[in-house]
């Protein structure tokens, strides 16, 4: 009797000890959670924070007069009376009406850098576009130099340096309160490519670049991958060079990715003679990094498949082919896709293999099929951010905003799928 | 059905990849090289695309040597056909260009780059001359007491170098030995450092260059690799760091540090261009003959180049940061570029 209670006294007195170990320990795991989240947090807030002025460009709005006679320009149609032409004049001119204390010719060069690199650029396209609108009046939107959108963006930030003049700062902000400048929301970056000035640059480029390499590399791994897990897991049989096969397939996926670079260089392009940059070859090398995981996946989703149903299916006389095709891979196919997307999702955020097969480049055209030259999303934020223009700073925060939303949509997309494949039994 | 109509859909994908045939004629001009070009030539190449019918050329950054051994591969449209470089093409590499089928190569140099050494701006203004540069960097130095011989860098310190100098480690931020910026720096300061000592001067050339080449591997030389921007962002936090760059570097971030004075000379265009600052290097870029006419538009954007528009004292490129060559020197480059004057074994003495 005594030593019962003394037993049940040490479990009582024992007892607050256990508790206490047992919140301790909850507590670790909170812990754990609230430093991964307020990682992620401080990496959303950075990138946001930096970012979020990329998406919003300055623009200079003018009544242009298109005078032939300043412009040194009859006829808009004539290659080598354009090539001759003075496309700036106008828009020089237009500045001036609404300064008019602007009367020096240095300073007038000084005003002509107000406006963005590649304003007579838009004057003479617009004029070869529209030859009769030559001798004409027009109200133009042109884009801000960097220097500009530099100032009206992030004049009270101290980490910009402000790269106008004093009469340049005060040109600027008549020009702000007449509304002749203005921000709005930059959709150059999403319509065009790569530029050196950054009020011009976009990531579509670079987009159809990452979405043109991701499609050669699906089409190539994805059949491969699934083609190889099955015959691996329900044809090959059990032996010493199947195990071997195994082994290699797992060690290849831990392959530092820009081995699968040197590779690409050495055959692809050096042996096959393809070209440089160009979608198909960075699609073919990152289509051999991801295979490893495919396969992989693909043989743990086929193996998850209950032996019933493949038995219940040769039971009423089923061939193998027929209980592979009809029951195994349907029910397989989620875990494959999932399997797939998340090697899609590597291959979006790798650079490394790409360096050596020329897709780490300046590319300003967005490319238009899988043999012109592209570049990708992470190397188009890496090329940013180590540019001495401080106006692409943003730019590389709102790209990598871009990297991530189209992350997360690969990801949903994977959700969504393996939901509605997804069958239960 | 779902299966039949996912299997179909990839089908069709592989089917697309594979019946666009490879195009290989190229028709954009296909650009390696230096680094310290890349932000030069990336804007004639835009200008040439917007304002020409031609394609924008494409443009990688690899460094000048390794834009150079890809440069030298071979002939035909799978391989570059300009290289940027910011120093001359070596003998070497114009040998292994000429092994393998690169016959006629044309030299465009472009201009100056001035080589900063630069530190927060809110350190006290400092000038080193090219000897204490040589002696805080170098692997093997002068022995201090004074003796002719090597003994392995003993100085820690900048006031260990002379008393003068600030009482702090030395740290020295600088590119990574596949940069253009770092074979320039190492021949025209540490070999003008280094030839302040008579005996070193005396030493057999090729063991000279060894001596004052070897950049330390003890710690206070510090590899930022090809990223110019981490240095620049460094010094702006970290006082007692000094960093090495391009000037183009220097003048768009003024406002966080400035430029170490060297034998009492500060990088301005004017300094450099006129070789009165002592780092300084001419920038080139090499053109393949053989793909004039193959690739469109070579010629084309060699013209763009060599415009006073772009590379002139008051052209574009000024802008990004490239120090131009004297008008009369611009006029002979660009005359014996438009003739397409290949070089000869000769131009290496």
């Amino acid at each position: 009797m005594t030593d019962q209670r003394s037993q049940a006294d040490i479990v009582r007195r024992s007892l607050k000890k256990r508790y206490r170990k047992e919140k301790r320990f909850r507590a670790y795991g909170v812990l754990a959670v609230s430093i991964a989240l307020g990682a992620l947090v401080i990496l959303f807030a950075d990138i946001i924070g930096k970012g979020w002025t990329g998406f919003i460009k300055t623009t200079i709005t003018l009544e242009v007069m298109l005078d032939g006679d300043s412009m040194y320009l009859d006829d808009p149609t004539d290659a080598d009376q354009r090539a001759m032409a003075d496309f700036s004049a106008p828009i020089i001119a237009a500045l001036q009406k609404q300064l008019p204390e602007v009367l020096e010719a240095g300073e007038l060069r000084q005003l002509n850098r107000l406006v963005g690199s590649y304003g007579s650029n838009d004057i003479r396209d617009l004029l070869r576009a529209q030859p009769e609108l030559l001798n004409t009046s027009q109200t133009l939107t042109f884009l801000a130099s960097d220097a500009v959108s530099v100032y009206v963006k992030h004049s009270d930030n101290p980490s910009y340096s402000i790269r106008l003049s004093e009469q340049q700062q005060h040109w600027v902000d008549q020009l702000l309160a007449k509304g002749v400048i203005e921000t709005k929301f930059n959709n150059v970056f999403f319509t065009s490519g790569d530029s050196r000035e950054p009020s011009n640059a976009g990531i579509l480029g670079a987009l159809v670049g990452s979405l043109l390499t991701l499609i050669v590399t699906l089409a190539i791994a994805f059949p491969v991958g699934v083609a190889a897990a099955i015959y691996l897991e329900e044809f090959a049989p059990q032996n010493k060079f199947t195990d071997f096969i195994e082994v290699n397939i797992n060690n290849l996926a831990a392959v530092p990715s820009i081995i699968f670079g040197l590779l690409g260089l050495a055959v692809i392009i050096n042996t096959f003679g393809m070209p440089r940059s160009v979608p198909v070859v960075g699609g073919l090398v990152l289509a051999l990094m991801t295979l490893p995981t495919i396969i992989i996946s693909s043989r743990a989703a086929i193996k998850s498949v209950p032996p019933s149903i493949r038995e219940a299916a040769e039971g009423i006389g089923a061939s193998k082919m027929q209980v592979v095709l009809h029951h195994v891979l349907p029910l397989a196919m989620p875990g494959m896709l999932t399997g797939s997307i998340i090697g899609m999702a590597q291959a979006l955020g790798e650079t490394a293999p790409l360096l050596l097969i020329g897709m780490v480049a300046f590319i300003v055209d967005v490319p238009d099929g899988f043999f012109s030259a592209a570049t990708v999303l992470p190397v188009q934020i890496y090329l940013w951010a180590s540019s001495a223009e401080q106006g692409f700073i943003e730019l590389a925060s709102a790209g990598i905003m871009i990297l991530l939303t189209f992350l997360i949509s690969m990801n949903a997309l994977a959700i969504w799928l393996r939901k509605r494949l997804e069958r239960r039994w | 059905m779902k299966l039949k109509a996912a299997f179909a859909s990839v089908a069709l994908a592989g089917s697309i990849a594979a019946v666009s045939t490879p195009a290989m004629a190229r028709d954009t001009i296909s650009i390696v090289g230096s680094s310290t070009v890349y932000p030069f030539a990336t804007v004639v190449a835009e200008r040439f695309g917007r304002n020409t019918d031609f394609p924008t050329p494409r443009m990688e950054s690899t460094g000048s040597g390794g834009g150079l051994s890809i440069f030298c591969q071979g002939i035909g449209t799978q391989h570059p056909d300009i290289t940027n470089s910011s120093r001359p093409i070596k003998k070497s590499e114009f040998d292994l260009c000429k092994s393998n089928g690169v016959e006629d190569i044309v030299e465009v140099r472009i201009g100056s780059d001035g080589i900063v050494i630069a530190q927060s701006a809110q350190n006290e203004a400092l000038d080193l001359n090219l000897e204490q540069i040589f002696l805080a960097l170098a692997k093997e130095v002068p022995d201090p007491s004074g003796a002719e011989k090597l003994v392995p860098n003993p100085y820690n310190k900048w006031s260990d170098i002379s008393s003068d100098l600030p009482d702090v480690a030395i740290a020295v931020m600088g590119p990574p030995p596949t940069s253009g910026t770092r074979d320039a720096f190492v021949e025209i300061a540490m070999e003008g450092g280094c030839s302040v000592y008579p005996f070193i001067k005396a030493m057999p050339r090729n063991d000279f260059r060894a001596t004052c080449r070897s950049i330390r591997e003890d710690g206070p030389f510090i590899d930022a690799g090809e990223n110019d921007n981490l240095i620049v962002q460094r010094l702006s936090r970290d006082t007692g760091t000094y960093g090495i760059f391009g000037y183009s570097y220097l003048a768009e971030n003024r406002n966080v540090i400035q430029a170490v004075t060297v034998d009492g000379v500060e990088p301005t265009p004017e300094t450099v261009g006129s070789d009165e600052y002592p780092v300084a290097r001419s920038l080139f870029f090499y053109v393949k003959k053989a793909h004039v006419g193959v690739v469109p538009g070579i010629q084309e954007y060699i013209a763009e180049f060599t415009s006073e528009a772009a590379w002139g004292d008051n052209g574009y490129m000024v802008d990004v940061g490239l120090i131009p060559m004297p008008r009369a020197n611009r006029m002979e480059v660009a005359k014996r570029v438009k003739e397409l004057t290949p070089m000869t074994a000769a131009d290496f003495k």
